[in-house]
């Protein structure tokens, strides 16, 4: 027992006279863990929303009967019941108010089956209450419902969603203005035998289990996948952190290694005692890291709510909760990436001879035959990427190939970084000079990691940003293209539609209507438009591509639009045929691009529209007026017509809130860019810190030779700047081939559609001083040690050096 | 107990070929004595000191300590032997750079279960230590290191005590009180000392000398 005590105390000794670097570690380590924790506390929180929406009806456990039509007729519901058959209606749908999106739910409470009732009812009275109106909701948004907005009695149940109102099947109806209709019939699990099949009685309706639906987790698992990679990223860079303090501890303490040894401790015994150590530090870490990942997640919730409000209609609460499973994914992930960082020392120690030598070597001084291997590893891992890349498919392998090309370029660096100082040296003139470019290669081995944790922010920076630029000027184009209507009204019941129309008809230069069906395409739920031929759409709508006569064969009832991400998903082009509901096989005849709409969509003439599904609501319209009289026709709805102003928008607003959406959506990334690039910063900060204190014996030779302290203090501080200016350069092509990675592969995986690439050198060179500069800042502390040591410090080194 | 290192053998291997440094080296070291190991550079003097100490493995050869053979045990025992009968001193110091003298001085005796507060108070005087045992290895000059780790080897109350070149980077007058104190020391604790040296001068202030030379103990 003494002897790990012992030792341990005189390993742990070494941290006491190291805050510094014992701060390093653990600051590193802290920061990993906290960035990658804070991503899984968001993902687990938008999924345990998803998971408790879905819960709200026992959806994720029961079959349902869905019509690929949409919407259906209550008959169909009652004659199943009819013939015996188990089955309750449920009809959904979404109201807006001021607080936001509302999912309204309505069911009918005595044919529920048992997973379906969330809401006690058991209770005669509770049932009455219901029946005859009493609508349950998350106890905030009864809260905020209860100020006004909503005239039926409001009940808070905390078994509901946050954005869910429950209430009478009869009720939803009235609130959603879809009498006599139901969205789907819930299945219970047992039903009688000998019942006639459901295909005979409903041929319409399609029996769906809880796996194959579309449902709002698995839209959003391509926004948690990428959030992920992010948190995995940032998790990356932060462990080359501690893998360079965990090196250069080792190598600092392989005198004290070795003077175990010698006296007694054997290498087991050392090897466990610092699987201990490295143990302990995770677990402290990891326990930082998981509070500190608490408060990112929290900063960052709303954001990523709002993102996923707009992106998908999900709703997701924006305050977080602690999980049990969360705190045991971030300490493991903490030991995890701790024993990472620390395997190759430990490995190292277990196979160093007693009597190695005990300068500190290694860490600071690769050797060629070392560089040559990462090289090959570099290549091998570039190879992979490509091969991925051609030959893999879907999300998954997109992220395999990011993430074998970054790894692949960050350690092809330093080879790259050594080529180029060669290069330097050449046009070196005089001593001092020459010293500067030798000693900088000789400084690389040691800066190495550091660097490469610069690279890989800095190209993730370079690819992020290049995405959301060049999605960003996309979008706003696209907008410009799909909002061309100078206002957008929704009129409240067909009734004043109808009135609406009449009234509008002598003061705006064309009515658009933007009538819609909720449908089934290849599989999966989306919508089905009725587009009205008018030069609003045949000039400005975004197509892709399209047949040459496309707009007269949308026109004329013979052709269909789809959407960019129904194309791509199901690989339908122009000449294809889609089947849309009423089993109508439409001609394919353009593409549409469709930014920040998950669900797929077709798009057809107004009056085969309106011939085929006569009974959709025709209540929203957009307007064409001149500009200037926009805001006086909407004043003019409100006074003289009579409708409230929160069903009618205009142009700029519509574009205002989906450009906040936009830039709400890439708050997230923008986020997790800075942090790591700060966390690089460190990298190289601590990097600097340490190999300064062993750079000692290096240039006190130097001083004694006549150059002084404050100059060799300038020198260090060039050497960092020339560093960070080399590995932005690098980081360029590296960055471009991610954002090209990013939108021609990861975007069209996750979302469906394939955006253009712009390049902004102006940004590049903000990043390119940014990196400069953080070198700077990196290179000052440890250079202001040097400039200030005592000569009685640099004599100590001849002192010691025999 | 008697430190006895029989039919010795150790070859390296260089760029012109195996080199056999030690052929078969005879030597005893008796509890009490102290012993002066010279030779010229390459001898194999080192070489031998490790051998004795379970650093190094000797290809062929026993080594053994009173009734325990060294030779055949793993690193683990090995390990253990070392820490609970030898002292060794290094011409480098290694003193553990993160623990202040006192705590230096009481490392070894620590390890071994052996701690004596008593001792290690009555070393770090009679070294002359006395008021530097709060200071750390780097605020200490190089005779005072050494003295500090005389103080380690012997606070474990070993049965022998290696000492390779333990005044190579000490001026003569440091070199001569490092040497007295450490032959009085071990004297007193009545073990056996095995010191490699260059130095015939120093060599003389041992009980015996012996000289290694082309691989064997020369007569």
């Amino acid at each position: 027992m003494s002897v790990f005590l012992t030792s341990l105390v005189a390993l742990l000794s070494f941290w006491r006279r190291h805050p510094g670097q014992f701060l390093t570690l653990l600051g590193g380590l802290t920061l990993a863990t906290a960035l990658w924790s804070g991503v899984q506390a968001i993902n687990a929180e938008a999924r345990a929303s998803y998971a408790e929406a879905a819960s709200a009806l026992g959806q994720d456990e029961l079959d349902r009967l869905i019509s690929p039509d949409g919407p259906f007729a209550e008959d169909i519901y009652i004659a199943l019941r009819r013939a015996g058959w188990a089955v309750s209606p449920v009809l959904e749908g979404t109201i807006t108010r001021d607080s936001g999106v509302i999912r309204v739910l309505g069911i009918d409470p005595i044919t529920a089956p048992p997973a379906a009732q969330t809401i006690d009812l058991s209770a005669t009275e509770d049932l009455r209450a219901f029946l005859s109106g009493r609508v349950y909701g998350a106890p905030e948004l009864v809260a905020t419902l209860s100020e006004g907005g909503f005239d039926a009695p409001l009940t808070a149940s905390a078994n509901l969603a946050s954005n869910t109102l429950l209430m009478d099947i009869g009720l939803a109806q009235q609130v959603l203005d879809q009498r006599g209709l139901i969205s789907h019939l819930l299945l219970w699990p047992s039903q009688h035998k000998g019942l006639p099949p459901i295909a005979e009685i409903a041929p319409m309706l399609d029996r769906v289990g809880p796996d194959t639906r579309s449902d709002v987790a698995s839209l959003t698992n391509s926004f948690h996948l990428n959030l992920t990679a992010f948190g995995l990223l940032s998790f990356a860079v932060g462990l080359f952190i501690v893998h360079s303090a965990i090196g250069l501890a080792f190598e600092q303490r392989r005198t004290l290694f070795r003077t175990l040894r010698a006296l007694g401790v054997s290498a087991r015994v050392l090897v466990g005692l610092l699987v201990a150590e490295t143990l302990l530090f995770a677990l402290l870490a990891g326990v930082l890291g998981m509070i500190a990942g608490f408060f990112i997640a929290a900063l960052l919730l709303p954001d990523v709510a709002a993102t996923l409000q707009g992106l998908y209609g999900a709703a997701v609460d924006d305050t977080l909760t602690l999980r049990p499973s969360w705190w045991i994914g971030g300490l493991a992930i903490a030991i995890l990436g701790a024993a990472a960082a620390a395997a190759q020392s430990l490995w190292r120690l277990w196979r160093l001879p007693i009597l190695a030598p005990a300068q500190p070597r290694a860490w600071a001084r690769a050797s060629e035959a070392a560089l040559r291997r990462q090289t090959a590893l570099a290549f091998a891992l570039i190879i992979a990427a490509v091969s991925v890349g051609f030959l893999g498919d879907g999300l998954l392998s997109g992220f395999a190939m990011l993430g074998f090309g970054l790894v692949g370029a960050a350690l092809l660096l330093p080879v790259v970084l050594s080529a180029l100082l060669r290069l330097g040296a050449r046009f070196a003139s005089g001593p001092v000079s020459e010293w500067f470019w030798a000693d900088t290669r000789q400084q690389l081995p040691g800066l190495s990691l550091a660097l490469m944790a610069l690279l890989l922010a800095l190209a993730a920076n370079i690819g992020v940003s290049t995405m959301v630029g060049s999605f960003r000027l996309t979008f706003t184009g696209w907008l410009d293209q799909r909002l061309a209507s100078e206002v957008y009204v929704t009129a409240r019941s067909e009734a004043e539609a109808e009135a609406l129309r009449e009234w509008l008809e002598p003061r705006v230069d064309a009515i658009l209507p933007i009538w819609n069906l909720e449908a089934r395409l290849a599989g999966q739920p989306g919508e089905v438009y009725g587009v009205a031929d008018h030069p609003t759409y045949r000039d400005n709508w975004p197509l892709l591509t399209a047949a040459p006569d496309v707009w007269d064969r949308v026109a004329a009832g013979t052709g269909v639009l789809i959407n960019e991400q129904l194309s791509r998903r199901e690989g339908l082009f122009p000449g294809d045929t889609i089947r849309l509901p009423r089993q109508w096989d439409a001609p394919i005849v353009g593409v549409y691009s469709d930014y920040g709409n998950p669900e797929p969509q077709a798009m057809v003439g107004l009056s085969a529209f309106q011939a085929r599904y006569p009974e959709t609501p025709r209540l929203r319209y957009a307007l064409r007026i001149d500009p200037r009289l926009a805001s006086g026709l909407m004043e003019e709805l409100q006074t003289d017509f009579g409708l409230p102003a929160d069903t009618m928008i205009d142009q700029a607003s519509i574009k205002s809130i989906s450009l906040q959406i936009f830039e709400r959506t890439f708050t997230v990334t923008g986020a997790l860019n800075v942090l790591t690039l700060s966390v690089a910063a460190i990298a190289i900060l601590t990097s600097l810190l340490t190999l300064a204190r062993m750079r000692l014996p290096q240039l006190a030779p130097l001083w004694a030779l006549g150059l002084t302290r404050k100059r060799l203090a300038w020198f260090e501080v060039l050497r960092a700047a020339l560093l960070g200016a080399l590995t932005a350069l690098a980081a360029l092509p590296v960055g471009l081939l991610l954002a090209w990675a990013l939108l021609a592969v990861i975007n069209v995986d996750a979302f469906g559609w394939r955006l253009p690439m712009h390049v902004f050198p102006a940004d590049w060179l903000v990043l390119g001083l940014l990196a400069i500069l953080a070198a700077l800042v990196a290179a000052a502390w440890p250079a202001r040690w040097l400039s200030t040591r005592a000569p009685s410090d640099l004599l100590r080194i001849f002192a010691n050096e025999r | 107990m008697t430190l006895k290192l029989t039919g010795i053998r150790k070859t390296f291997r260089s760029s012109e070929g195996p080199v056999e440094v030690l052929r078969g080296v005879e030597l005893a070291v008796a509890a009490g004595e102290s012993v002066a190991l010279t030779g010229e550079s390459g001898s194999g003097k080192s070489t031998l000191l490790h051998i004795a100490g379970g650093l190094e493995l000797a290809e062929a050869g026993e080594v053994t300590l009173g009734n325990m053979t060294l030779t055949g045990m793993n690193d683990a025992t090995r390990a253990a032997a070392r820490r609970e009968h030898f002292g060794i001193v290094f011409q480098q110091f290694n003193l553990i750079p993160s623990l202040n003298v006192a705590d230096n001085v009481a490392f070894q005796s620590r390890l071994s279960g052996r701690y004596d507060p008593a001792l290690c108070q009555s070393l770090v005087e009679k070294l002359g230590l006395n008021g530097l045992e709060a200071r750390f290895p780097e605020q200490l000059s190089g005779g005072q290191q050494q003295r500090v780790a005389i103080g380690r080897a012997l606070a474990g109350k070993p049965q022998v005590v290696l000492a390779d070149e333990p005044t190579g980077n000490l001026d003569e007058d440091t070199s001569d009180i490092v040497l007295d104190l450490m032959r009085i020391l071990v004297e007193d604790a009545g073990a056996a000392l095995l010191m490699v040296t260059h130095s015939g001068r120093l060599a003389a202030k041992l009980d015996r000398t012996v000289h290694l030379s082309h691989g064997l103990i020369a007569a």
